[in-house]
């Protein structure tokens, strides 16, 4: 990379940060100049560091930067080395490995992991992938190699208690560790990619699923939980944020009469209504099949911890019949244990696995049918996919027209519904349908779930 | 930036740090260890002349970052403590009503109007707030507007003229100019998205927990005679704590007094018992309390799993 070049690399970088969803102003690049006037380029860590002072302006920013950054000049130096034919030293010359070697080589890996060495999981990467791509053919596919690389490794998170004691592997492996190394795994495949073929790969966007809700059954608990306390936070200062829409505010007739007394029935001082948070009476009605478990478990919890933002919650989880789950919530905090004792004993009867939404509705109308009032507020958090059975739309109807608002979370992106067999439009005519598969989203929908209203506005 | 840049006095600019090496070492000179970005970025606020949005959880450090500029730089430090309903008045300036009274009576009779509305608004009569300070002061300083995400987004939208511009308008008086060029320190505990506009305005830094050994760095610092195995331990521990899901995780100035409490009992190693009688001074909640005593308690109780 010449110097001259940089100006336009800076900019295709910034262009790329635009794609992933960062917004990368003009004077933000007209400070990533300004900035590299003054520190030295020769330092990869300040020159980083500088760009991402100015070009990432938060957490989540900060974080695809670092991906993209990480990506952007990787592909370019590589591109440079594969124009001018330059490659690198293959490990080929480990010849083929035994077993035991083969040992021996995973136990210098999870003790690599285990200490969270850098430079020695980089070089034993490479081994890994010199060894296991000559055993079994490589699938092509970087994904899958890493996985198959991994596996073949024995490296897991989890405890491995049938491994002897010493064994670092014992114990299970930090996850960051791992996470890293399959980041190494993947980079090293990638560069091996571009010398074989000595071009680059179209660039992916950075996978969605980045930053998506956690969906896998190992959802990360620790962040589950940041996610939680920034919700709570940050609804915490709403009251704040209503301040400005004084202008809004309905005058208090009542009341400014009677202030009016003090200074002789001129009506100097205006009283207002006070706007007081919405604080809902709240029915969740959560799917807990398989396909959006994860969501449902991840969402009740984020509701119970905001609970007293509500003035009475209830929660319900369904397969093909529903359960009320709402002492669960009550009695345990552990993320864990909640899916665990929905899981066993919520009692949800799934003979078949498959929801049922008539039979469901059916029910819930019947359980909650003489305390649904004009202010409740029903959610319902479902894929709905009917599995071929009947939507039974007109009993939904009926919960719509009793409760005063309902909402319904859908955890698959906008673009599958109503494809195959999810039925969310019919649906869709009595509530109003979110897409909720991303922390922001979540985020958003509990807002506008909160959101205060002018007390007896009508 | 050219208007600020010509406002510049030559004094400053020979003050002003030559290499992110000259700050780290400054930094360290006063107390305050700083991560590899944190020197960069304050060398690049000090170069640049731009504010700085400094962003973390609670308690890693970020009023303190501002503080060690200042103490490294010979700057004093001006502090703007924002908090829900801070307004301009506040932040600005005011105008000492009870002072233009009293100028208006003792001048009552004789004195056109012309005469004392000039008077009663000049500067004797202005109250100078945090901002003005900055602006107005002589001497370079320091300027830390502390927890930025408390306020309001109108006070945001106010602080945009001050940030860019470096000048306040007052009607009475036209427009102040800075005479010298402050430094910006904003910090927020992220509990608000702060306006694209204001962050536009900023260059950016994270602050996070430090890593192990940087922790460790710091608190043998400011404990040098804590043996390095108990700082070790200690270190390790608080990086335990802080792992747990907790209402309030411990700050670092909390780690660092954790230290000197260890120091003043005399301790030499760091068990259950030991932690027990003194946990209350890095977790403050009742809650918090049984979670740490039941989590890290177990783990400390065994001392084959003393790595």
């Amino acid at each position: 990379m010449s110097p001259e070049g940089l100006p336009a690399r800076i900019l295709e970088l910034a262009e790329e940060l635009r794609r992933e969803g960062v917004a990368v102003g003009t004077s933000e690049l007209l400070d990533a100049f300004a900035v590299l006037g003054e520190i030295s380029w020769t330092s990869q860590e300040d020159f980083r560091e500088a760009l991402a002072a100015t070009l990432a302006k938060s957490q989540e920013d900060r974080r695809v930067f670092e991906l993209v950054f990480e990506r952007f000049f990787f592909r370019a130096t590589e591109l440079a080395a594969a124009r001018q034919g330059i490659t690198e030293q293959d490990a080929a010359s480990l010849g083929e490995l035994n077993e035991e070697e083969l040992d021996a080589l995973r136990a210098q890996i999870a003790a690599a992991l285990r200490e969270g060495a850098e430079g020695a999981m980089r070089d034993l990467a490479r081994m890994a992938i010199a060894a296991f791509a000559r055993r079994q053919e490589g699938s092509g596919v970087i994904g899958v190699d890493v996985q198959r690389i991994r596996r073949a490794l024995g490296l897991r998170a989890e405890p491995q208690p049938e491994l002897p004691p010493q064994d670092p592997r014992h114990e299970g492996l930090p996850r960051e560790a791992l996470r890293r190394f399959e980041a190494l795994l993947r980079r090293e495949l990638e560069r091996a990619q571009i010398e074989r073929t000595g071009s680059l790969p179209p660039a992916r966007p950075l996978g969605e699923l980045d930053r998506a809700l956690p969906s896998g059954p190992l959802a990360d608990l620790a962040a589950v939980h940041r996610v939680v306390a920034q919700l709570r936070r940050r609804l915490a200062t709403q009251g704040l944020q209503a301040r400005g829409h004084r202008r809004h505010a309905h005058v208090d007739v009542r009341r400014t009469m009677r202030a009016s007394l003090q200074t002789g029935g001129v009506p100097v001082v205006l009283k207002f209504r006070p706007r007081r948070p919405r604080r809902p009476e709240i029915y969740v009605l959560c799917d807990v099949s398989t396909s959006v478990t994860s969501a449902s478990v991840f969402f009740l919890s984020v509701l119970h911890a905001l609970h007293d933002t509500f003035r009475k919650m209830r929660s319900f989880v369904f397969i093909e019949r529903i359960s009320e789950v709402t002492d669960i919530f009550e009695h345990e905090r552990n993320f864990k244990a909640v899916s665990e004792r929905i899981a066993s004993d919520a009692g949800v009867a799934d003979i078949s696995g498959y929801t049922d939404y008539g039979r469901v509705w059916s029910e819930f109308l019947g359980d909650v049918e003489d305390d649904l009032h004009p202010r409740a507020t029903v959610i319902v958090l479902g894929d709905a996919r009917t599995n071929g059975r009947d939507p039974r739309a007109d009993i939904f109807a009926q919960i719509a027209a009793r409760a005063g608002r309902t909402f319904w979370l859908n955890p698959e992106p906008r673009l599958y519904w109503n494809y195959g067999d999810s039925v969310i439009a019919a649906y869709e005519r009595y509530c109003t349908a979110f897409e909720c598969w991303t922390t922001a989203q979540l985020e958003d929908f509990v807002r506008a779930l909160t959101r205060p209203v002018i007390a007896a506005a009508r | 930036m050219s208007v600020s840049a010509s406002a510049r006095s030559e004094e400053e600019v020979s003050a002003s740090p030559e290499s992110v090496e000259a700050v780290r070492e400054g930094l360290r000179g006063v107390g305050y260890l700083p991560g590899e970005s944190t020197a960069l970025v304050s060398y690049l606020a000090t170069k640049l002349g731009k504010p700085v949005l400094v962003e973390g959880p609670a308690g890693v450090g970020k009023t303190e970052l501002a503080k060690a500029v200042a103490r490294y730089l010979g700057r004093e430090l001006v502090r703007l403590q924002c908090y829900e309903g801070l307004d301009e008045a506040k932040a600005l300036y005011e105008w000492n009503y009870r002072k233009q009274l009293l100028r208006i009576q003792a001048e009552a009779s004789g004195t056109g109007w012309e005469a004392v509305q000039e008077d009663i608004f000049g500067e004797e009569f202005l109250l100078a707030r945090p901002l003005m300070t900055a602006i107005a002061s002589e001497q370079p300083v320091v300027l830390l507007i502390d927890e930025i995400d408390k306020t309001d987004q109108e006070f945001e939208a106010m602080l945009l003229e001050v940030l860019s511009d470096f000048q306040i308008s007052i009607p009475e008086l036209g427009l102040v100019r800075s005479r010298t060029h402050p430094i910006v320190l904003l910090t927020s505990n992220n509990s608000r998205e702060l306006t694209e506009a204001l962050k536009r305005r900023c260059l950016y830094l994270w602050l996070d927990y430090p890593a192990l050994e940087h922790e460790l760095e710091i608190v043998r610092l400011h404990a040098p005679e804590l043996p390095q195995t108990v700082a070790r331990r200690l270190v390790e521990v608080v990086g335990m704590v802080r792992a747990l899901d907790l209402k309030k995780p411990p700050s670092i100035a909390e780690s660092i007094d954790w230290a000197r409490a260890l120091l003043l009992l005399g301790v030499d190693e760091i068990d259950a018992d030991t932690f027990f009688e003194t946990m209350s001074v890095i977790v403050k909640h009742r809650t918090d309390m049984d979670v740490v005593a039941e989590r890290v308690g177990l783990k400390l109780g065994a001392p084959a799993d003393v790595a």
